[in-house]
């Protein structure tokens, strides 16, 4: 092919243009879905219950992406200050992921446990008021609006279409039972996914509120299960290090 | 640019041109690239071979280049809970494991943590070296993880966090029950008794919980509210003691002293006030609310200890 034809041929050059820039992304990315052992073999990582997942959406309704990253990198000081380092094991159901390289607040990747419910709770409702040197934005509203629930089960069904592992059909559910144990595989039945949340959002009572369910519940819930699916006592350290 | 300023290479017919024309006049110097960049830029090119050799690059099928590059790491084996050295192929998790390896095998720490491991308490806060290097380890761990709820310097926030900075302690202020709580979080709790005890009950209990440290006189109420109290009507002394100085295996306040960890009573101006405050947490209780996560599996027993030493010192309790 001539110069000249391609230079004279706008359509011809954007179809070129596009053709060679994609390379770049072709090789840094397909690879990623071919190699075996991108995802460690980890046990305890579930997809999230109904009503973290609730309190995921919440999460990214409020932009907390934004200022905080899910994602631990194997430096000695993350490893400090946030704990063991993420695992991409540990992000396999999230769609969108969570991970990210802007921190104006701290990595959340490991705070579930860190903090009691009630601290959570008083922190979102007033941050200065737990941390005075914090400059995050005040969410008091999560405490007084009712969560709607309504579409978790199309939610859940959206992610299922992803690869997430939640069930419709009894083979399915079964198949989840003995992959996850009866108790997360219930959690996991698309079926229940209101029964579960409303279950939930009422036993354990994350926003201090008996009797209503509202978005501070779903949010604790969620932040409260962050990084903590792994027990990492049960691993070699070495064992992570055979995989990168 | 658009002038017709040429230089004088130019001008003199000394640089060719690429040799085309466009639209009839339009042609193009054929200015090569100086032979250092020219040079520099094969250089890098043959400095990407050798990074394939060395480091992690292309993927293959299902797997990738590994590379031959080595890491030397030193880590305590698990199972055997012995001093390993060993290695693995070139990643940044290997990486960041030499250099925890290193960190914890710096002499200075590791003599430090293998005496402070070993010694008690009592000989830790005995020895000036010990207790120093618990404050500047302590001081870190403190702010990472426990500054969020006691705040920067253990003071905590009434009704909601101990402050642990007076020699008041809910769940025991010796080292080794401070080293529980660490270790297995607590979990605050109290009934509620708005369905037991009638308003005017209550109030009675009130007024007898505010006499007891000297916040509101005896009168004909605190002395029925005692009976409430001491009695199976109400019957706090179960939790709260008979000597109402509180129960630490049951995380029970201490009602006899000023230090209010629940009730915000001090910023209360009138005994009305201070009773109100007061009746509204004997009425509901406490529940759900008062949680002090568990640390173990957080944080390692060394740190956990040095934590206790640290939290121990900041009380009043040294």
């Amino acid at each position: 092919m001539r110069h000249e034809q391609v230079e004279t041929n706008s359509a011809l050059m954007l179809l070129l243009i596009l053709a060679v820039i994609s390379v770049g992304g072709l090789v840094e990315i397909v690879p990623l879905f071919s190699i075996n052992e991108t995802i460690e073999k980890v046990d305890g990582v579930r997809p999230n219950t109904p009503l973290e997942l609730r309190g995921r959406d919440i999460y990214i309704r409020e932009g907390c992406y934004l200022c905080h990253s899910q994602m631990i990198r194997p430096f000695r000081d993350e490893w400090l200050r946030y704990g063991h380092y993420s695992l991409a094991a540990e992000s396999q159901y999230d769609h969108p992921f969570q991970w990210g390289s802007k921190r104006t607040g701290p990595d959340l990747a490991r705070v579930g446990g860190k903090y009691s419910n009630q601290w959570h709770v008083q922190h979102m409702k007033a941050p200065r008021s737990v941390v005075p040197q914090s400059i995050m934005p005040n969410y008091p509203w999560l405490l007084t609006t009712d969560l709607d629930y309504s579409s978790v089960a199309d939610r859940m069904r959206a992610l299922r279409v992803t690869g997430v592992p939640y069930s419709l059909t009894q083979q399915e559910y079964d198949a989840n039972v003995k992959r996850f144990g009866p108790a997360v595989a219930d959690q996991l039945d698309i079926n229940k996914a209101e029964d579960n949340l409303l279950k939930e959002a009422r036993d354990k009572n994350f926003d201090g509120i008996p009797g209503q369910v509202t978005e501070m519940d779903a949010m604790v819930a969620y932040l409260q299960s962050l990084g903590t699916m792994v027990d990492f006592t049960k691993y070699d350290e070495g064992y992570f290090a055979t995989f990168r | 640019m658009s002038d017709n300023k040429l230089n004088a290479a130019q001008q003199s017919g000394a640089v060719q041109t690429t040799g085309h024309a466009w639209d009839g006049d339009l042609q193009e110097y054929n200015n090569p690239l100086p032979r250092w960049w020219l040079w520099c830029f094969y250089g890098t090119v043959v400095f990407s071979v050798l990074y394939w050799f060395i480091y992690p690059s292309w993927p293959v099928g299902q797997t990738w280049l590994k590379g031959f590059g080595k890491v030397d790491y030193t880590i305590i084996d698990k199972k055997t809970n012995k001093v390993e050295e060993r290695e693995e192929r070139w990643n940044t998790r290997a990486l960041l494991l030499a250099d925890l390896g290193e960190a914890a095998n710096s002499e200075q720490r590791k003599a430090m943590l293998a005496k402070v491991r070993v010694a008690s308490y009592d000989q830790i806060v005995k020895d000036p070296k010990m207790m120093e290097f618990v404050r500047s380890v302590g001081k870190g761990l403190f702010g990472d993880n426990c500054a969020a709820c006691h705040g920067r310097g253990g003071q905590g926030v009434v009704g909601m966090y101990p402050n642990l900075t007076d020699d008041d302690w809910l769940w025991g202020g010796s080292m080794d029950k401070i080293h529980e709580t660490l270790v297995r979080g607590r979990q605050g709790f109290m009934p509620a008794f708005e369905a037991v005890l009638k308003p005017e009950q209550l109030d009675d209990v009130a007024e007898y919980v505010l006499a007891l440290s000297g916040e509101a006189k005896p009168s004909p109420a605190s002395e029925r509210g005692k009976e409430i109290f001491q009695g199976q009507t109400g019957g706090c002394y179960y939790c709260h003691g008979a000597d109402a100085k509180g129960v630490s295996s049951q995380g029970a306040a201490n009602l006899t002293d000023k230090i209010w960890t629940i009730a915000d009573v001090p910023a209360q101006k009138t005994l009305e006030d201070k009773k109100a405050v007061l009746k509204t947490f004997i009425a509901n209780g406490v529940n759900n609310t008062r949680t002090m996560p568990a640390w173990k599996g957080r944080l390692n027993d060394d740190d956990i200890k040095l934590l206790a030493v640290y939290v121990h010192q900041l009380g009043g309790a040294r």
